[in-house]
């Protein structure tokens, strides 16, 4: 950095530790603009979102807007909504169908391809060569079973060694779609929080949490949820890899034994998705992926699947994030999908029965780190009882500060350039 | 009541955050506009002062209460919105409330909201269709917020007296990205 600014990543983050200025100082915000968001892998959108030619939609890495658009070919492209000419927007709505994206200022026109077509009064511009006043682009952009990935790095790992065990989580959502793939259909809840995006980052597979912040929700109604992390729960969080974490209740649904009790409901309740799953993955399979549900899964940075639903973290400034939230729908199934879209909209965004909670704690966290002592984070929860799985990867107890060490841990190596 | 109604249409591009044309009523009766006005305010006092019970009793058996994002008149059974309670979800949001640890309402937040602008629409059943204005000051642990909203409604008469067999609640930025909203809007 050219100011001299130089954050000593070792001291800030040490092993089950970390410094509060990482939530709360502007120069690591930038740092992380830079080192993270606008260089490693950062889900964009679902392809579902722009299904025909020429849909846009507006969306983001890190706190730079992105259009993620279907261009006229049927390619989806990530294009950057920033006249070469002046810097004006070329498109102030969020989301449409166009094949030409026009500047209002002086009528510069763009094909969705993002090259220049033209631009007002072209005898000023003799000689120009108009192939090098396309709009910007996001450098590469990758699909992984319709989830879409931007990177601004022109080179890096691929998208799959980027997700490492993260796939996995992935191929678990997919499969739980007879037809095989999600949409993302039902328009996004935005919910502003004054709070840096690590809080919510790290509080996703944070399985201490639920049985306090959310104890008032599941004293009044009949959510199984909150089985999942109490003290004698058998589900376990696991390190992906690169900063991907889960909360894994597999060995809770498959001591129940109970096809849809994931969901909190039986096969009787919902017939006809049984009976699609049934013939899209025969009854023994059906039957098991029935059983396991769908992942509770946070990829870094920005993507959470929380089974039903999935979140995406915008970061705004160091004490600013937006959480997107929608329901998770399975191509084909119109039964469940109602009934996922029911129990969304109850839980999650500004007036959910669960994020309103989350949301809050997320800003008196934020708050309290104004008070400067103690200076660090204590984040060793079920250290002493981290393992490994058959796989590999470690795991520990549902309630266990596992998945904030692991994200940490990534986030050092991401920040000192390793 | 005179059944003479305007059309009152806005200019397309506005469409989204105006909503559908709606039927106004142009006849003006004293006294149904005082009761309806009057019924409004109470229940605005009962949020206000988080009088959850009282609020609850406002509501008929087969209630919704609908405050949508991203627009005005969206499709909730296919697009997300902020709430979407049948008679049962706005008991169980009630009961949360009233838990205590309700932690986003604890402390609740300190409210005080104006409502304006009534105007009755037609109505083809024998329910009231009621439009009015919405402006809330909220003040809560993060700081103050400033909440506007359109609002519709449909109350019905239950025994004499006046309930909510559906409230609608439009936000005026419910495209854009809002604070946590866990009092009773």
């Amino acid at each position: 950095m050219d100011g001299g600014f130089k954050p000593k990543w070792d001291e800030l983050i040490q092993p089950g530790r970390v410094h509060g200025s990482l939530y709360y100082d502007q120069g690591i915000f930038k740092e992380e603009v830079e080192k993270i968001w606008f260089r490693t892998w950062v889900y964009i959108g679902h392809e579902s979102e722009v299904p025909q030619k020429n849909d846009f939609v507006t969306k983001s890495i890190g706190p730079m807007p992105v259009l993620m658009v279907r261009d006229m070919k049927g390619e989806i492209q990530l294009l950057l909504n920033r006249c070469p000419h002046r810097g004006n927007a070329v498109c102030v709505q969020e989301r449409g169908n166009r094949a030409r994206f026009t500047c209002p200022y002086h009528s510069w026109t763009f094909a969705n391809t993002g090259e220049l077509i033209n631009y007002a009064f072209p005898e000023g511009y003799k000689g120009t060569d108009k192939s090098q006043l396309g709009l910007g682009k996001v450098t590469r952009i990758a699909n992984y079973r319709g989830f879409i990935f931007g990177s601004m790095a022109p080179e890096g790992p691929t998208i799959e060694e980027h997700l490492a065990g993260a796939k996995r989580c992935i191929d678990q959502l997919c499969d739980n779609s007879p037809t095989g793939e999600i949409e993302i259909t039902a328009g996004f809840l935005k919910h502003r929080t004054r709070a840096n995006w690590k809080f919510i980052l790290e509080n996703e597979c944070d399985g201490y949490h639920p049985a306090f912040v959310h104890s008032s929700i599941f004293s009044v109604s009949d959510s199984a949820i909150g089985d999942l992390y109490g003290d004698n729960a058998v589900a376990v969080t696991r390190d992906l890899g690169n900063g991907h974490t889960e909360v894994d209740p597999r060995p809770e649904f498959r001591r129940r034994d109970k096809p849809m009790s994931w969901f909190g409901t039986t096969p009787e309740r919902l017939p006809d998705y049984v009976a699609q799953m049934n013939e899209a993955y025969g009854a023994d399979r059906a039957r098991q992926i029935m059983i396991d549900g769908t992942p509770h899964t946070m990829i870094f940075p920005n993507l959470f699947i929380a089974e039903i639903q999935i979140f995406v973290i915008e970061p705004v400034s160091a004490s600013e994030s937006i959480q997107h939230s929608t329901a998770i729908q399975f191509k084909g199934a119109p039964d469940i999908n109602r009934r996922l879209r029911q129990q969304t909209m109850g839980s999650v965004g500004p007036a959910g029965f669960l994020l309103a909670d989350d949301t809050e704690m997320y800003e008196r966290n934020q708050r309290g780190l104004e008070i400067r002592e103690p200076e660090y984070l204590f984040l060793k929860r079920g250290e002493h009882r981290e393992r490994r799985d058959e796989d590999g990867y470690r795991i520990g107890h549902s309630t266990d500060d596992l998945p904030s060490r692991a994200i940490w841990e990534h986030y050092r190596e991401v920040m000192e350039d390793k | 009541m005179s059944t003479e109604a305007a059309e009152i249409e806005g200019p397309d591009i506005l469409k989204e955050w105006v909503g559908k044309p709606r039927v106004y009523e142009k006849a003006f009766n004293p006294e149904l506009y005082h009761e309806v006005q009057q019924f409004i305010f109470r229940e605005a006092r009962l949020q206000d002062i988080h009088d959850y019970d009282a609020w609850e009793a406002l509501w008929t058996d087969d209630a919704l209460y609908w405050v949508p994002a991203n627009g005005t008149d969206t499709d909730p059974e296919r697009q997300m919105s902020l709430i979407y309670d049948n008679r049962s979800r706005i008991a169980l949001r009630v009961r949360q409330l009233k838990t205590g640890r309700r932690h986003s309402q604890t402390p609740p937040s300190q409210l005080a909201r104006v409502i304006s602008n009534f105007e009755l629409l037609k109505s083809d059943s024998e329910d009231l269709k009621v439009m009015c204005n919405s402006q809330i000051f909220e003040t809560n642990m993060r700081g103050d917020t400033m909440w506007a909203s359109r609002n519709e409604y449909s109350l019905r008469r239950v025994g004499g007296e006046l309930r909510m067999a559906y409230k609608k609640v439009v936000l005026i930025n419910n495209n854009k990205a809002i604070y946590t909203l866990s009092f009773l809007v």
